[in-house]
């Protein structure tokens, strides 16, 4: 439970199932996965690269100020990393609290956080060839809301 | 001189043709360790051009190229993360 950064591809209904059981006090739970998208068929294949142990331990450090910040119950990170294909789940966040509004709020948080402060990389094959993804300006301006 | 591990990420992984490698460096900071890099060869010089492009870690921690070097052990370049 906590954070996990796998390769393999995961039960996205039983992970959830199994993030709600034996949380009495929670009201609210939230889950949010992040899928490859085809983009019209023009993305055949993503590879994700990532720096083992600091991926571990910013999404560590990214979960503890979720729970400290919105008062969570419980949370959840699961990070694939490798080569996938659209449609595949890349990633999922659950966050578990007594009303919605943190369990919303932490969610976006941790989706805010992770994707410009985890170390992980996407690099895509389109018809043109293959390249990294670049950064987006709104991703970093995202943060600041926070 | 201290010896230290530099860890390399995505295109600057590529540019440079390999994912680490150990350096001999006394460096004072993170700024100086890039100018002792980028002057090694052309992929070096290539992969650190554009520095606004560049992100780093120190013992996988963010930093910034201003971070002192002084006790640390391994030291990350990477391109601005695209997770999620």
């Amino acid at each position: 439970m906590g954070v996990r950064v796998q390769a393999e591809p995961f039960d996205f209904g039983a992970e959830a199932a199994a993030f709600g059981r034996g949380l009495p006090d929670v009201g609210a739970i939230v889950t949010f996965s992040g899928i490859v998208r085809a983009d019209g068929g023009a993305m055949s294949e993503m590879v994700i690269e990532h720096y083992p142990g600091m991926t571990e331990r910013a999404l560590g450090a990214i979960r503890a100020e979720a729970i400290a910040r919105f008062g969570l119950a419980e949370a959840l990170v699961i990070h694939r990393f490798g080569p996938m294909r659209p449609g595949d789940q890349i990633m999922m966040v659950a966050t578990a609290a007594r009303h919605r509004a943190d369990a919303f709020a932490a969610a976006e948080f941790l989706m805010d956080y992770l994707k410009s402060r985890a170390p992980f990389w996407k690099k895509e094959t389109r018809p043109d060839g293959t390249d990294w993804v670049a950064a987006r300006d709104e991703d970093e301006a995202a943060l600041r809301r926070w | 001189m201290t010896t230290i591990e530099v860890l390399y990420f995505a295109w600057l992984r590529e540019r440079i043709g390999a994912g680490r490698e150990r350096i001999e460096t006394a460096a004072p900071d993170v700024r100086a360790l890039v100018a002792q890099l980028s002057a090694m060869d052309d992929r070096h010089a290539a992969a650190f051009a554009d520095l606004a492009a560049v992100r780093v870690a120190l013992d996988q921690d963010l930093a910034d190229l201003d971070a002192p070097l002084a006790g640390v052990r391994e030291v990350a370049f990477f391109p601005p993360m695209t997770g999620g």
